[in-house]
């Protein structure tokens, strides 16, 4: 058989560059429900567990310990393990089971058992339990802004941009290890530019990590990464002790910390132990859990297209931020690292964690392009911005990103890239130019960028890490070159860290800036700075903004103000200049000289709609009515037939200007067109909304068509066969147009009046 | 529909909006003193911008009413640690990954967690773990 074609099309699609393999088990590519995943069982003695999934204390490796002894509450333990794991399913999905109930049942179900309660959950039951299990109420997002070049000015230029767009976090990370502090100290300053209170992090070396917030030039730290195996977690070269002490000694400088899980490190690093992948998560979980960290990042992360190379990859990944929720972790929920080479396969999943809504919707969404993307790619990234703030308009889905204006956007970008060359300069750092900031202020990419000296870079970056340089001397720095509103951003940063109110689960700061303060200059507000000098942020958290969904009218609702600003997306146009273009002067050729009478003479009737050549002067296609009319009649004169136009008054209906005008044709045979140029062949005795030729694709009729069009009635009513009318066909007119299509047919609607055809007197010749 | 536990508000919090009086940096200088024109006095220092064990275990307690129990412990041992300067820190952290220290070491770092820092939720954390990496092998032989 020679090979389809169809088939050979498929091939070349996008979604045919991904690998799908079949479940292997034994080699921990599954992502749910491995054979040998343990069998959920608790056991206490003496308020002890004795006995976990399966297994005896004395057999227990150190994860189990851990989760045992730290995670598992064991005052609801008992009742959590004998209730059945469906109903808490059921409890998941219904919308009368407030999130504490839940919350307190998960708290005490051991990993298996978790697992146990996901096996009976579909995808939309999962999101409705994620959209009710999410920590804080108000959902957001977070940003990766990182560059190739590592270049100071364009960090802080993008940091500043992603701050503006309502990113509530910021995370950076190096190429070069070295250049950990300046990239920090980068997005700190572009970032408090772009909006005060945007939390930010580098992802660094665990003590590195360590070293930059304490020097406060992060103010979260994210990438704290668990495993599922003791091997695993031995090669990531950690304890579940060492992470937790590392979160508490972040917490002791009043930083936020956030783990990081995700299905399919195990078994990338080769140490699954047969287990399924989301068996791991969950025990990755409840290690979180134990050790006292408010959240996690999970989602697969960067291991993303592992479980999305095997069946049922997609839920898993749900499935895992599900579970964080319900144990009451902060969620930062993947969509991340590239995952697809198919926008609809990325899109789709996407929608089930932006419909429910996460804490962070992106565990970094990539507010720079791809190729600058530092953290394995960016499955969205800046050039999907437009999209992303369509979705949400679209669904009426908060997904934590706002719409910019380019105006606004280069004015931040401007003054964030100034900002760092000011701290720069104050602290004798390798300059950076004014040509810098200018290419900084109008770039897409690090392309845009010429190349520093990295050599002086690492070397001053060296100095600044050994120094006890800090936040201060930054926040001093900026208020001594007169940018005093976000040196008082980067001190209020300072100043949350004395209260620690950020390090409750899952804190942001608002998202919505403070009224201007009188402070507030016209120029400040012009450069789109809402809070002049004066900067009080407010923190939300699970303390302060518990999710309190319960089913419909409840929970967090995108509307009000907020809404407002998602739907003004810049590309949003009035609809009332719309149709602008297709009215002109009426011709005054054509003349109303009184009701149209039936004749029985063999002509063609051309019915027109009631705003033809009055309210309306053009079509769709930008033919002038007068032009349209000349053409049909020209194609009628052809055929050695006359005329005559009518102006149907009761209708706008296309069938029914048609109809109406075949009732008084001689030969019963009519035209009816509409004014915005979709035109019919009607018939009298047809029933109305039949006809003999329909041409509804209005914007491609040309002049030449609608001669042909007169030809072919002027031939039915002759009674000799038509010729086919050649239109040609554009499915994506409908798409383009549909707006003025119906903001047309409404200016005509608007001209119906109670009063019968009129005919229309065309002062106009047929050429020889 | 069921009751719902937990998720209780607390009225303090945030604190530094509902206990902005009594809030404090680690110098002793109340929040409100730290402020652009303090910076501009060249007036704080480094200790102005670290958090005091107080609010740590302020911010513990809010976490424990809230049903957040492991939360509230990390937060307990980090009120301990803020004793303990940076450098030390990041040593501490260095001895408990795997393979790093032997367990004699290890419970050496938790006596000293004790006699010097007073940390002793801190401490029990770190003998715990002594344990397990013997049993475990993930102490230095």
């Amino acid at each position: 058989m020679p090979p389809s074609r169809r088939f050979a099309i498929l091939a070349e699609r996008d979604i045919n560059k991904e690998t799908f393999v079949e479940p292997w088990p034994e080699a921990g590519l599954i992502v749910a429900d491995s054979p040998y995943d343990p069998q959920p069982s608790l056991r206490l003695e003496a308020g002890r567990v004795v006995e976990m999934d399966g297994k005896a204390r004395p057999d227990f490796d150190s994860l189990d310990t851990f989760i045992a002894d730290h995670a598992l509450d064991l005052a609801v333990a008992e009742e959590a393990m004998a209730t059945p794991a469906l109903q808490i399913a059921r409890m998941l999905a219904d919308i009368n089971v407030p999130q504490a109930v839940v919350r307190r049942l998960a708290c005490g179900c051991t990993p298996a058992k978790l697992v146990e309660i996901i096996r009976h959950m579909n995808v939309l039951e999962m999101m409705g339990g994620l959209g009710k299990m999410r920590v804080r109420r108000t959902p957001a997002n977070q940003a990766h802004v990182t560059n190739w070049k590592e270049h100071p000015a364009l960090l802080a230029a993008d940091a500043a941009e992603a701050a503006l767009r309502g990113f509530a976090e910021v995370e950076t990370t190096v190429r070069v290890a070295r250049n950990a502090p300046f990239n920090a100290l980068a997005i700190l300053v572009g970032t408090q530019t772009g909006r005060g209170g945007v939390l930010t992090q580098c992802a660094v070396e665990e003590a590195l990590g360590l070293r930059l917030a304490m020097k406060g030039l992060t103010t979260y730290a994210e990438t704290l990464s668990v495993y599922g195996t003791e091997r695993a977690f031995t090669d990531g070269d950690d304890t579940p002790w060492s992470k937790a002490f590392l979160a508490a000694a972040y917490a002791s400088r009043g930083v936020k910390v956030r783990f990081t899980s995700g299905t399919g490190s195990e078994a990338l690093m080769g140490h699954a132990e047969r287990c399924s992948m989301l068996y791991l998560e969950a025990r990755c979980l409840l290690v979180t859990k134990g050790a006292g960290s408010q959240g996690v990042q999970n989602g697969s992360i960067s291991c993303i297209a592992l479980p999305e190379s095997l069946p049922g990859g997609v839920r898993a990944v749900l499935a895992e931020n599900l579970l964080a929720s319900m144990l009451g972790l902060e969620c930062a929920s993947g969509n991340d690292a590239l995952a697809s080479h198919s926008t609809m396969r990325k899109s789709a999943k996407l929608m089930l964690q932006f419909i429910p809504g996460t804490d962070f919707i992106c565990s970094g969404y990539s507010a720079v392009p791809k190729r600058d993307n530092l953290f394995g790619g960016g499955n969205f990234d800046a050039e999907d911005l437009d999209d992303w703030n369509v979705l949400q308009r679209d669904m009426q889905v908060d997904g934590g990103v706002l719409p910019a204006t380019e105006d606004a956007v280069l004015a931040i970008r401007r003054r964030a890239a100034e900002a760092i060359q000011a701290v720069y300069d104050e602290l004798g750092f390798p300059a950076i130019s004014d040509a810098e900031i200018e290419a900084a202020t109008s770039a897409h990419s690090s392309d845009d960028m010429a190349p520093r000296d990295a050599v002086a870079d690492l070397a001053a970056a060296d100095r600044f890490l050994a120094s006890d340089q800090g936040m201060l001397v930054v926040a001093d720095a900026l208020r001594r070159r007169g940018f005093e509103d976000v040196a008082a951003n980067v001190l209020e940063m300072g100043r949350q860290r004395l209260a620690g109110d950020y390090l409750q689960p899952a804190a942001i700061f608002d998202l919505t800036p403070l009224p201007p303060s009188p402070e507030t200059t016209p120029r400040s507000q012009e450069r789109g700075e809402g809070q002049g000098g004066r900067v009080r942020f407010h923190v939300r958290s699970a303390i302060n903004d518990a999710n309190d969904y319960a089913g419909p009218g409840t929970g967090y609702r995108l509307e009000g103000e907020r809404w407002a600003k998602l739907q003004a997306i810049r590309q949003a146009r009035s609809p009332r200049d719309f149709i602008a273009p297709n009215v002109g002067p009426a011709s005054p050729k054509l003349v109303e000289i009184g009701a149209a009478r039936p004749s029985t003479r063999p002509e063609v009737i051309v019915a027109v709609g009631p705003g033809f050549n009055g309210a309306l002067t053009r079509t769709i296609g930008g033919l002038e009515h007068e032009e349209v009319l000349a053409a049909i009649l020209s194609g009628v004169a052809e055929e050695g037939l006359t005329a005559r136009v009518v102006k149907v008054y009761r209708s706008s209906d296309l069938a029914a200007i048609g109809y109406a005008g075949a009732e008084v044709s001689g030969s019963g045979i009519a035209i009816g067109l509409q004014s915005r140029g979709t035109t019919v062949i009607h018939k009298r005795g047809l029933a109305r909304l039949n006809n003999l030729e329909l041409f509804p694709q209005s914007p491609s009729l040309t002049l030449e068509t609608y001669r042909a069009i007169g030809r072919n009635a002027a031939r039915y009513a002759k009674g000799i066969p038509p010729v086919p009318v050649g239109v040609k066909i554009d499915n994506w007119a409908r798409l383009r147009l549909i707006v003025k299509t119906a903001l047309l047919h409404r200016r005509e609607t608007d001209e119906i009046a109670d009063k019968p055809p009129q005919e229309l007197w065309f002062d106009w010749e047929p050429e020889d | 529909m069921q009751k719902a536990e937990g998720g209780r508000r607390n009225e303090r919090y945030p604190l530094m909006e509902g206990a902005t009086d009594e809030l404090k940096a680690a110098s002793g200088r109340s929040v409100g003193e730290i402020s652009l024109e303090a910076l501009t006095a060249d007036e704080l220092t480094d200790d102005d911008l670290r958090i005091t064990p107080e609010a740590l275990r302020a911010q513990a307690e809010i976490a424990q009413g809230a049903d957040f129990p492991q939360l509230a412990a990390n937060l307990r041992r980090a009120a301990e640690l803020t004793a303990v300067p940076n450098a030390e820190l990041l040593r501490m952290y260095e001895t408990l990954r795997p393979g790093r220290a032997t367990y004699e070491q290890m419970v050496a770092l938790a006596d000293r967690l004790v006699s010097e820092f007073e940390a002793h939720e801190a401490a029990a954390f770190v003998r715990e773990a002594a344990e397990v990496y013997r049993a475990r092998g993930l102490a230095k032989p």
